[in-house]
């Protein structure tokens, strides 16, 4: 399988802490991996190193077999690779459509227009489809800042696909959604992502999640990947279980569970 | 193209109907008003460029930087190139602002909050300095701007007073159809977004610091075209067009009209004037504290300006 992504010896330092030592990570094109760790094992800072965010204190990225390393955000953005955050990160004061809105003509190029409007027709019927394809149809109007948290994740991971990225990283796309809300909204995610062929990494603390929608799962700790391989050996992993599940873990359970 | 499809909203013809109005008034009004409202919309025209900043989260405390120049670039070529043509003058003072901008714009772009609000600031202030210390430019007392013809035509007295009004509210006018369709504008609604997070924005594909650029030059723009209409109606020119109550001014009279619409900063500035002619006729040693209650009355009752007033009215009619 032809590598998408690749990290060689990443390696970042604050001060005296190593939040991430020697990554090594290969990710093939279509894969949808999930990343796993306790609160400080590094997953954020690699997510934030590998988009740009975060200047690695040495090592390389690949991103289609070209490195990264020392571009922006927006260039990588560019490139084909997309995120989205933690906490959803929106424009809070304008409408659910103002958002999306945005995000088209961010897709369209780097230089918005000084001319032409921002609300057009054609925007306008491509936004429609982007909220009908993720069940937000009904905030359309609503100010982002009233609207429910789930939908607001899906909002996020919405405008993060506008740009028919190849690569989608998500981090914790399901943290602060209820537990009834967060099959049905990876449930979408993943469906929109299979159907546009987007490989995708994702950081979860969420093993019902990671076990139900992942093909491959790494196992950070510490700052170092501990586990690699298919969810289920990944997580019936001693090490994994002592170190980041912290507790035992019956993985019938889980993976009959996330079935 | 019809005529209703030249306009992109309600709001264009509204704001050409004003013109006409204001315009028709040139006639009718004593010339002291015309010259008040000349001044009145001038003002406005660098608020505008206050108001684009604040509708990108940045506040500018040194817009009397671009006023200056725009000012003193009119003055400084009627005087030293014997241009005598007021369109010509504009269009003079407000290229000198715009490549001054683009130079500072570089720097300043990187900045933000208080910052930002600090280095605009600051460069108001060289100016000022420079100003007050160059003898060759009239030092703290300026000079007087040659009176300027119009398309070859030199009126005399009240005709020019009245001819400059004209001629204010014709830039005015185009400045403020310019201004919705820039608000309305991909740029211009992305910088509403660089505002309410900037992060987000560099994550899809566009660089923050690029938009603020262009908003920053935009801004210095419009606001030397307002330097320029007082510099010929005043026909005088001093440093204290770059002092920091001058910015403060256009920071107060932002506040007063409100950042929602583009009609605001005119409302801000003819109410600005209104209540400043009054204050110093009726109280000449308190006018600036009567401004002082009006300012606090305002952040108190009337946190989003008097265009709030407009815009509630709207919501309710369009509710009912």
């Amino acid at each position: 399988m032809t590598a998408i992504l690749e990290t060689r010896g990443l390696t970042r330092t604050f001060g005296a802490v190593v939040a991430a030592n020697d990554l090594n990570v290969s990710i093939g094109q279509g894969e949808i991996v999930g990343v796993i760790g306790s609160n400080g094992a590094g997953k954020t800072t690699f997510i934030n190193m590998v988009t740009g965010y975060l200047p690695p204190s040495s090592g390389d990225i690949l991103f289609d077999g070209q490195s990264v390393i020392g571009r922006q955000p927006r260039e990588i953005t560019r490139l084909g690779m997309a995120r989205s955050f933690q906490v959803a990160q929106l424009f809070p004061k304008l409408t659910v459509l103002e958002n999306a809105l945005v995000s088209l003509v961010a897709a369209e190029g780097p230089r918005p227009s000084i001319f032409r409007p921002l609300d057009t027709p054609e925007r306008r019927e491509r936004a429609d489809a982007i909220f009908a394809e993720f069940g937000v149809t009904r905030y359309r109007d609503a100010l982002v800042s009233t609207v429910p948290q789930g939908a607001r994740k899906l909002v996020d991971i919405a405008m993060a696909l506008v740009s028919r990225p190849r690569m989608l990283l998500l981090d914790e796309p399901t943290s602060g959604v209820s537990s009834e809300e967060k099959f049905a909204l990876m449930d979408t995610v993943i469906a929109v992502v299979r159907q546009h062929g987007v490989t995708v990494l994702f950081v979860e603390h969420d093993m019902e999640i990671v076990a139900r929608y992942v093909t491959r799962l790494m196992a950070f700790y510490s700052g170092e990947i501990i586990a690699d391989g298919p969810p289920r050996s990944v997580l019936g992993d001693a090490r994994v279980q002592e170190l980041v599940v912290g507790h035992h873990l019956d993985i019938n359970a889980v993976l009959g569970a996330a079935a | 193209m019809s005529i209703r499809n030249f306009f992109t909203s309600r709001t264009e013809p509204a704001l050409l109907l004003a013109a006409v109005v204001f315009a028709g008034g040139a006639w009718l009004m004593p010339a002291w008003l015309a010259f008040l409202l000349t001044l009145a919309l001038a003002k406005a025209l660098v608020v505008l460029g206050v108001v684009i900043q604040m509708r990108a989260g940045l506040v500018s405390f040194g817009q009397a930087l671009f006023f200056c120049i725009g000012g003193y670039g009119v003055g400084l070529a009627a005087q030293y190139l014997g241009i005598g043509d007021a369109f010509a003058l504009l269009a003079l003072g407000t290229v000198a602002a715009i490549l001054l901008a683009l130079a500072c714009g570089w720097l300043l772009t990187r900045y933000r909050e208080i910052f930002y609000a600090m280095l605009t600031l600051a460069l108001s202030m060289i100016l000022y300095g420079v100003l007050v210390k160059s003898s060759a430019l009239g030092s703290t007392d300026g000079f007087n701007v040659v009176p300027p013809s119009f398309l070859g035509w030199v009126p005399e007295g009240d005709a020019r007073k009245r001819t400059m009004y004209l001629l204010t509210v014709l830039v005015a006018a185009v400045a403020a159809i310019g201004f919705h369709r820039f608000m309305i504008s991909s740029l211009g609604r992305v910088t509403e977004a660089v505002r309410e997070n900037e992060i987000r924005v560099d994550f899809l594909g566009i660089s923050p610091q690029a938009v603020l650029f262009v908003n920053y030059v935009v801004a210095a723009g419009v606001s030397a075209l307002g330097g320029g209409l007082t510099a010929l109606a005043s026909g005088h020119i001093d440093p204290d067009m770059a002092i920091w109550t001058t910015s403060g001014e256009f920071v107060f009279i932002a506040i007063l009209g409100g950042t929602g619409h583009v009609a605001a900063p005119f409302i801000g500035a003819i109410v600005f004037s209104v209540i400043r002619t009054f204050a110093i006729q009726e109280a000449p040693h308190f006018w600036q504290m009567t401004l002082g209650v009006v300012l606090l009355a305002l952040i108190l009752f009337l946190p989003k300006g008097l265009w709030s007033l407009v815009a509630r009215r709207s919501k309710k009619e369009a509710a009912a």
